[in-house]
This record gives C-alpha cells, sequence and structure tokens, in this order.
C-alpha cells in the first residue's frame, strides 16, 4: 500500500530512568511507524516497557534519546502553547477508569474541558450542550442523566465509555489505548472495542493499543508491535505476526496464552 | 462535601477536640465583654494572693447588719485563731512550765486558756526552748488575747480636733452582712501574680493571644510548606532537588535553636506578638513540606493528572484542581498540628524569656515565664502556673484530638 | 461415576452490609464435585462466584452470614458445625481454600518455612522443626519448586513463584477439595501457565482429590476444568461439561460470556463479538422474575413474572430459561 501515509514514527527512542547503578533502560532504542487510520498494537508483558513507550508517545516523559516525528515533521513540544497543540491531535485512555477521572469534578467538567479544547469557548451554552449530548449518545450514555453528577458514580463500563465520549468530541488524529478492557467484565469489553472501532471509522484515526492480551492484539489490530525488555523484538501484520512468529520470545508468548480451538501445551513451561 | 463534614462530625474523637476547642474559644470571647478588666493592671500590693472572694472590710463596717445566731460560730472562730498545732504547742509549754501533763485537756478550750492565762511568763527559764520558738510563744499568746471575749468591738473615729477617739457604733460576734451589700467585693477566682495582677483576667487575655500567635504561626508554615511542597512534588528535577536541599538543611538544624538565635537577634524592642508568630512560622514549615513532596509526588503520575495535562491545562491549573483538593484533608490536618506546635513554641520562646515583649497583652508562655522568675513552683502558689498549664494542654489537647479524629476519617486503614 | 467428594444442596448466604442491609450473594446452589475431577465457575465480577468458593468452606464470619443449605464433605455435613471444629477439622485437611490474590497474604517478615511452621502447628500435627522442614522439602520436591524457597523471605521471591509456594502450603495436609479463586489472574502469562501446571500436576499426584476453579477467564477455564458452571446475581445459570458450555452454551447470558472470548488463534479476527448491554441487578432487592430479563435479548414477559427453575437435562446439563433447548438453539441460529 504505496498511498498509506506515515503518521506517527520514532528511531532509537529511548527511555532510561536513574543513573550510576540504579539505572534502568525501560525503552531501549526503538524504532516504529504508525499509519494513518490503522490499529496498531503494541504487546509486551509486564515491565516490558510498554507504558513507558505510550507516554513518550504522548508527551508525558521526555525520551532520555531518539526522536519522534509526527506527521513526517519532527515533533516539537517545548513550550505549553506547542505541547497543547500536540495534545489535540493525540490523546490517551487508560487502564483503570477508577483512577482516570478527577474525583472533584463533575461530568460535565470532562466533557467541556474537551469543547474548549476544540476553540469552542465562546459556543452558546444550547451548542455545548448539544455537543456534550452527541458525544454521550455516540457511547450509549444520556447526557441528561449524567449531567451534574460525578464520575464515581458511574460503573467502571460507563466511565470508560464517557472517557470514548471523549475522544470523540476531541477528534485527534492518534488515540492511545492504554489496556482500555483490562479492568472491566468481558460482557462490557465488546461494547468498548465496538465503539473504539467506530470511532476510528468516522473520524479515521490511528488506534494504537497498549496490551499485554495477545488474543485482544490479534482481534483488534492491523499491525503487532512485540516488546520484550524495552526492545521490540518483532513486528508486522496481525496474522503474520501471530499466526507465523518467527521470534522465540513470541513464539513462547503465544504458546502460554490458553486456547480453545487447539490444544494449549502445557509441557513448555 | 457535605458528606465528608458528615463523617467528620460523627468521629467521637473529633468532636470531642472540637467542643474542648469552641469551649475554650466562647470564653476567651465571652469574658473579657463579661468583665472588661485590663489584664496587667496592678491590683493587688503584694504577691500571690491566694483564690477567693475578697470583699472590702471598710465597707463592711458599714453595710446593714444582721443578726444570725449561729450555734458554731463562736467555736468556728476560735478554730480560725487557735489552730490544733497551736493547742499541742501550748500544752507542750505548760508540760515544760511544770504542770503536770494528766491535768490539760488541750480540747477544752476554756481550761487550757485558762491555765494558758494563769501560767504563761514570756521569760519563764523552760528547757529546750530555742529562741524561735521563745518568739512563737510570744506572737501566740499576743493572738489569744481576747479570744474568749463575748463583748462587741467598738468602733471609733479619730475626732479632727481633739484628737480623742469617738465611738461611733459597735460589732456584735453575732453580726452579719450581706456580702451582695458590699459596695466593693472582687471575687479572684485563680488569685493574684507576683505583681498582684488578676491571673483569671490576664489567662483569658494570654489565651487569645497565644492562640492568634498560634493561629499566625500554623498558617505561615502551611502555606510555605505547601507551597514548596507543591513545586518541589509536581515540577521535580532540579526545582525538587534544591527545595528538597534547603528542606533538609532546615531539617539538621533543630528548628527551636533557630528559632531562640531569630528571636534573639531581632532584639527585645521590636520583638511584639506577630513577629514572634512570624518567626516560629518561618522555622516550623520544614515537615509540612516533606509531607506535601511526597503526596503530590505520589499523586503526578497518576492517570487523572495525565488526563488533565493532555486536556491541554496549565500547571498552575493541574496543581489548583487536580493536585489540591486531593490533598486538602492532609492539609487541613497539617495546620491542626501546626497551629498547636506554634502554641507550644511560643511558650517554648517565653519561658526562656525570649518570647514577645509586652506591656498590653500577656501569653500563655509569658505567664510560664513570670510564675518561674517569681519562684511560684518554690513557695507552692499553684495559681500562678498550674491553670496556664492546664489551658496550654487542653488546646494542644483538643487540637491532637481533632487531628486524630481527621485522620481516621480521611484514612480509611486507621477506621475501627 | 467416581465419588462424590463435595456435594453441596442448595446452599444460601448473604452479606450484612454496615447499614443492615441484606446482600445475597448465594441464592440456592447446589453442586457435586466427583473425586478426580475438576469444577469450574465463571461468572463476572459481582456475580458472586467467589462468595460462593468462601461459603463451600462452612466458615462464616461476619459480613458473610450462613442462611440454609447442606455442604456434605464427602459424607460429612459440615455446613452446621461449630465454626472452631471447621477450621480444626474441615479447613486444610477436607477442604483447602486459596484466595485471590493470596500471594500477597505472606507475611513479608517471616521466611517461608516459618509459615509453613505455623500452618502445621494450628492443625496440631505437633512435630519437630527438622520433620516439617523435611516434610516441605518432600512436597516441594514432588511439585518441582526449587527447595531453597523455604529459606527465603517473600519479597525475594517473584509473583509467580509466591503463587505457587501459597497453593504448596494450602496443600500441605493433602486435603480433599481445593478451591482455587482466581489463582493466576494477576500474574503474567507464563508465570499462569506454571501455576496452571502446578494445579494439574497436584491432580495427577492425587496431592488433591478435587478443584473448584474459579476465574473470569473462560479460555483458562476451559483448559483446565472438566464441567463448568456459570453464575450470573448469585445463581447458577447454566451447568455442564467444559466443551458443551464453551461452544454450546443454552443460557442467553452464557452464550454472551462465550461470544466475548477473545483468543490468538486462527478465525478469531474478524468474528463479531457478543456485547451484553447494562449491569447486573442490585443483590440487595433482586428482581423477582429471571435475574438476567432485563439484559436478555430474548425477554418474555412471562421472564419477569416467577422466579425461573433451573432446568435439568437427561444428559447431565442444566440452565435456567423458561424456553426449551430447541428454541433456544433456533433463537441462536436466526442471531
Amino acid at each position: 500500500m504505496a498511498d498509506r501515509q506515515v503518521c506517527l514514527s520514532g528511531t532509537g527512542l529511548t527511555k532510561v530512568f536513574g543513573f550510576g547503578r540504579q539505572k534502568t533502560v525501560a525503552v531501549d532504542h526503538v524504532d516504529f511507524k504508525f499509519y494513518e487510520s490503522e490499529v496498531v498494537s503494541i504487546v509486551g508483558e509486564s515491565g516490558s516497557g510498554k507504558t513507558t513507550l505510550a507516554k513518550m508517545l504522548l508527551g508525558l516523559l521526555t525520551p532520555t534519546e531518539g526522536e519522534i516525528y509526527f506527521q513526517g515533521q519532527k515533533r516539537d513540544i517545548s513550550t505549553q502553547r506547542k505541547r497543547k497543540e500536540y495534545w489535540k491531535n493525540i490523546q490517551a485512555i487508560f487502564q483503570d477508569p477508577f483512577s482516570s477521572y478527577n474525583i472533584f469534578n463533575k461530568i460535565d467538567a470532562v466533557l467541556l474541558d474537551c469543547i474548549y479544547m476544540r476553540g469552542g469557548r465562546r459556543l452558546p451554552q444550547a451548542q455545548k450542550v448539544a455537543l456534550m449530548t452527541e458525544a454521550c449518545g455516540f457511547v450509549n450514555l444520556k447526557f441528561e442523566e449524567l449531567t451534574n453528577k460525578y464520575p464515581f458514580e458511574l460503573s467502571g463500563g460507563q466511565m470508560q465509555r464517557l472517557m470514548i465520549a471523549r475522544i470523540f468530541l476531541l477528534k485527534p488524529k492518534i488515540l492511545i489505548a492504554d489496556e482500555p478492557t483490562s479492568m472491566i467484565d468481558a460482557c462490557s469489553r465488546a461494547t468498548i472495542l465496538d465503539m473504539l472501532m467506530q470511532l476510528r471509522d468516522e473520524i479515521g484515526m490511528t488506534l494504537i493499543f497498549i496490551t499485554h492480551d495477545i488474543g485482544l492484539a490479534y482481534y483488534v489490530s492491523d499491525s503487532v508491535y512485540i516488546m520484550e525488555r524495552g526492545k521490540i523484538v518483532e513486528h508486522g501484520s496481525a496474522d503474520e505476526v501471530i499466526l507465523n512468529p518467527k521470534e522465540a520470545y513470541t513464539r513462547r508468548l503465544i504458546s502460554d496464552v490458553p486456547k480453545i480451538y487447539e490444544e494449549w501445551d502445557l509441557s513448555t513451561v | 462535601m457535605k458528606h465528608t463534614l458528615h463523617q467528620i462530625f460523627h468521629s467521637g474523637k473529633f468532636v470531642l477536640g472540637f467542643c474542648i476547642f469552641i469551649v475554650i474559644l466562647l470564653i476567651v470571647m465571652v469574658y473579657p465583654v463579661l468583665f472588661p478588666y485590663p489584664p496587667l493592671a496592678i491590683i493587688g500590693q503584694g504577691t500571690f494572693f491566694a483564690p477567693g472572694i475578697y470583699v472590702n472590710a471598710y465597707d463592711s463596717v458599714h453595710a446593714p447588719k444582721y443578726t444570725l445566731n449561729l450555734e458554731d460560730a463562736a467555736a468556728k472562730r476560735i478554730a480560725s485563731r487557735l489552730s490544733e498545732d497551736d493547742r499541742v504547742a501550748m500544752q507542750e509549754w505548760l508540760v515544760g512550765y511544770g504542770i503536770p501533763q494528766g491535768e490539760i485537756d488541750i480540747n477544752d478550750t476554756a481550761q487550757l486558756l485558762g491555765l494558758w492565762n494563769t501560767h504563761y511568763d514570756p521569760k519563764a527559764q523552760i528547757p529546750g526552748l530555742t529562741n524561735a520558738k521563745r518568739n512563737y510563744y510570744i506572737r501566740l499568746d499576743t493572738a489569744l488575747e481576747g479570744l474568749l471575749a463575748t463583748e462587741d468591738a467598738v468602733i471609733a473615729v479619730k475626732n479632727p480636733e481633739t484628737g480623742a477617739l469617738e465611738a461611733q457604733g459597735t460589732i456584735a460576734q453575732s453580726d452579719y452582712v450581706n456580702v451582695g451589700q458590699v459596695a466593693n467585693v472582687r471575687f479572684l477566682p485563680l488569685g493574684t501574680d507576683n505583681f498582684g495582677r488578676d491571673i483569671l483576667t490576664q489567662l483569658v487575655a494570654a489565651t487569645r493571644v497565644s492562640l492568634q500567635i498560634g493561629f499566625v504561626a500554623g498558617i505561615i508554615a502551611t502555606l510555605i510548606g505547601l507551597t514548596l511542597g507543591l513545586l518541589a512534588g509536581y515540577i521535580g528535577g532540579l526545582v525538587d532537588d534544591v527545595i528538597m536541599f534547603i528542606t533538609n538543611l532546615f531539617t539538621v538544624i533543630p528548628s527551636f535553636v533557630l528559632l531562640i538565635l531569630i528571636s534573639f537577634s531581632i532584639g527585645q524592642e521590636r520583638r511584639g506578638a506577630v513577629t514572634v508568630a512570624i518567626v516560629i512560622g518561618f522555622t516550623s514549615w520544614v515537615w509540612t513540606t516533606r509531607a506535601v513532596r511526597a503526596q503530590v509526588v505520589s499523586l503526578r503520575n497518576r492517570d487523572h493528572v495525565n488526563l488533565s495535562k493532555l486536556s491541554g491545562h496549565s500547571i498552575v491549573h493541574i496543581i489548583l484542581n487536580d493536585i489540591l483538593p486531593y490533598i486538602a484533608s492532609y492539609v487541613v490536618m497539617a495546620l491542626i498540628l501546626q497551629i498547636s506546635s506554634g502554641i507550644l513554641s511560643e511558650a517554648g520562646l517565653s519561658i526562656l524569656g525570649l518570647g514577645p515583649r509586652t506591656t498590653e497583652v500577656p501569653t500563655l508562655g509569658l505567664m510560664m515565664n513570670w510564675a518561674m522568675i517569681y519562684q511560684a513552683y518554690v513557695l507552692g502558689k499553684w495559681w500562678a502556673y498550674l491553670p496556664v498549664l492546664i489551658t496550654i494542654a487542653l488546646i494542644t489537647f483538643s487540637m491532637n484530638l481533632m487531628n486524630t479524629g481527621l485522620d481516621q476519617v480521611f484514612n480509611p486503614a486507621l477506621r475501627d | 461415576m467416581g465419588k462424590i467428594l463435595l456435594d453441596v444442596r442448595d446452599l444460601s448466604t448473604k452479606y450484612v452490609t454496615r447499614f443492615q442491609e441484606n446482600v445475597y450473594a448465594v441464592d440456592h446452589v447446589s453442586l457435586q464435585v466427583e473425586e478426580g475431577k475438576a469444577l469450574g465457575i465463571a461468572g463476572e465480577s459481582g456475580c458472586g462466584k467467589s462468595t460462593l468458593a468462601l461459603s463451600l468452606m462452612g466458615y462464616y464470619f461476619p459480613p458473610l452470614h450462613y442462611i440454609s443449605g447442606d455442604i456434605i464433605v464427602d459424607g460429612r455435613n459440615i455446613s452446621r458445625m461449630d465454626p472452631d471444629d471447621v477450621r480444626r477439622l474441615i479447613l486444610g485437611r477436607e477442604i483447602a481454600y486459596i484466595p485471590q490474590a493470596a500471594m500477597n497474604a505472606l507475611n513479608p517478615t517471616q521466611k517461608v518455612i516459618s509459615f509453613i511452621e505455623d500452618v502445621i502447628r494450628v492443625h496440631d500435627l505437633g512435630s519437630s522443626k527438622r520433620e516439617i522442614y523435611e516434610r516441605a522439602r518432600i512436597l516441594f520436591q514432588t511439585l518441582g519448586l526449587p527447595e531453597n524457597v523455604l529459606q527465603k523471605y517473600p519479597v525475594e521471591l517473584s509473583g509467580g513463584m509466591k503463587q505457587r509456594t501459597v497453593i504448596a502450603v494450602a496443600v500441605l495436609l493433602s486435603p480433599k477439595v481445593l478451591i482455587a479463586d482466581e489463582p493466576s489472574s494477576a500474574l503474567d502469562v507464563t508465570s499462569q501457565k506454571m501455576v496452571i501446571k502446578m494445579l494439574m500436576r497436584l491432580m495427577e499426584d492425587g496431592l488433591v482429590r478435587s478443584l473448584i476453579f474459579i476465574t473470569h477467564e473462560l479460555p483458562l477455564l476451559y483448559n483446565v476444568t472438566d464441567d463448568i458452571m456459570v453464575m450470573y446475581a448469585g445463581q447458577i445459570v447454566e451447568k455442564g461439561t467444559a466443551k458443551e458450555v464453551v461452544f454450546d452454551p443454552l443460557h442467553p447470558y452464557a452464550k454472551g460470556l462465550m461470544g466475548s472470548i477473545i483468543v490468538p488463534e486462527e478465525g478469531v479476527r474478524g468474528v463479531k463479538l457478543t456485547a451484553i448491554p447494562g449491569a447486573p441487578p442490585n443483590l440487595k432487592n433482586p428482581p423477582s422474575g429471571c435475574r438476567f430479563a432485563d439484559r436478555c435479548k430474548y425477554v418474555q414477559p412471562a421472564c419477569r413474572v416467577t422466579a425461573v427453575n433451573l432446568r435439568e437435562l437427561p444428559n447431565g446439563r442444566a440452565y435456567r430459561c423458561i424456553f426449551s433447548e430447541e428454541e433456544l438453539r433456533e433463537a441462536y441460529r436466526n442471531g
């Protein structure tokens, strides 16, 4: 596919925490290319550096080494204004919906922030409400029932859907979803994934899943990156990586996951 | 918010502490309105008058008299002038003089006095009698004069022309005056201090000033600690290193020593109550800084803060909206402790004589200082220092109770 | 058919909250576990599966309270026994229980061996330190755990090793039934596999004679257990062999649950996942009719009227729905 535009890429991206004897290399010279409107998964076990990588992509952590390119340009987030501009293009959904919200702010404030971010501060009140109602409607929530409520009055699944409503309002180019379904029930998981996919189709954003669940990565993504101890050990299309893994680590990771159609080989550990 | 308040007032510890504190506060506010005495006016000539009701003797002579025939009046009068020890001493003298011990009944006042009046001679040689003892017997003899008298006392006024005494009236032994009808009565529940000042009035005024010092010092310390802690914790990096370096420096130097040095260098003249409060505030922010920083560091990487960043909020907005509310309960608790330690610091400074220099307002510490200088402890004048001690203890106790109560509400791990 | 080791009949238990409200977390649950078999219990969070595990031990302490029913362990009814006797005679010997996040319950200031000593002493098997050590060593050897773990502190062990240690300690007294509540959920896949392998080995070696395995991870349950029970809102809604329940679920809730399985296998991509809207009912005041009615695609007015009973099929399966087997299959075929 020659017409695919690279949306976000990185070369030699490295993050080192601490120094001297306590030095830990969380992300170690990582290269990647994420294309526009594709679904990417970064898969790794805990401690593989996938969350650190996500935070660097989001601009919440400064890389120790290496460069990130956004839409072909070297990313520049040196000032608050530039950061704000960057964050209009890249957004995130976090793992734990219960800690993602400021418990002192009402739901309205969460959604209004998004409208303001897209320059809607001067809009008339009725139009703001219409926007918020539309966003809530997209994720099957009723704004009339949510207004003047606090996020902690919702269930985990509802909170995560509200997060998606937030993204719906912001319409970023890239969404990083850090284990968005690991803390919610299997039945709500399908809903969340459906909504994310639908949102991607609607606004054509690049969706980056950060996950430890190789099954989920296979199910949702176009391409998959496997991370082990800060390094990307294998990447390619989902079918290539999951069904015909080349690296020993990937093979082990896949064989360790319980299957239902094939025999789960317990002798390998 | 409402729910939190509800929970707070369900905590027994907090409510007890709060009640004690409110009672102290009410007394401090209401007392000066009801009794507008100047707190440092010297009213007594002499030191350490015991607590009691002081009735003007001159006025009571002229007050209307009532006759009350009370059975035990005579006995009480005698007992107040002739104590049990005196009776034993008299018996001792008489035995030494040569009266057989069997003939003396020390409980029969009339017989004892009869024997005494017949035999007592200040010049008599009693074996083993020291000079001090001899003087004591002379004083006792004078005091006993007229003890059994039943006649009225005569009030006489000096005639300005002749200089002769003219009888104006008599006071019978069964005469009483109604205290309410005496023009001048002063109730001194806690007596007077070494300068002859009313201790209760002074104590109330001192509590007020000490609370003010505590509040000013506590608020200053908390503000400094909160600001530095927030900055160090949230911004991190070099800012954190610099702030923590300074903080650690202050931690190592005992703050009380620092306090003493600063108070001393300010000099006597400029050391008012507010100055001392500020000095205390500027030397006690260290622990608040460290505690706030620790809390902020753990909050800094929480997802809701990240989300706020991604929403394009400025550092100030994030600190005020996403960090501060989460540590507010903690800061309130720190403030309460800072206030109570501010009061204690002032007391500590003043005892050393480095407290506020003042002629209008006392502080709790100054009262302790005066009591110490004039040796109230040694002389057993408990009213000069015990009420002050109790007040300081009550204030700090009530604040610590409130703190523990809040801790239980905000820290679920401590709930029972 | 093997000997039935654990026979539970109509067990109901409840929680009493701080505000004296009753939460009916386990409602008339019956189950049998045969010797040599593993029974799986599946369900979402809050469906009562962990409470069931706790209730099965017959050891109740506030806020959990017993209401009715029988628990028969190897022929002995323990549901009305004195709690102290249950603790002394049943727990550890007849039934062993591994709670969720058990690995975090290890005392960080105690070596593993002194923890084992404590466990053995509580069951007054007064033996010397040497004997206990020898016994622990043999057990660890059998289970393929390194012997030096015994002399280590919990912080020195990895998560997987801690969990395996806890399981080893739980089976120290060779219990007849082992109840494992989410024993591998907090672990990464490799450690999870090791824990599962160890559980399988315990069964093979006869250190435990039957297993009750509780998890929300269906692929795992499918691989470990012989039979699966699906719980919803405190009740059993479906029962059958692992294969039947996973590939041919009858109850609409079980159908939804199985439709949300994701595994990294060919043919999974592109298959639409089933989503069940809504949330489980509040168990303080459960609905009188079918508890799943509010979320069910196929709901009928009759569903909400009276409680729906568990239908037992001749082949040993059971499900709680007013529709017949054929009607349900027909409905699923039409989507």
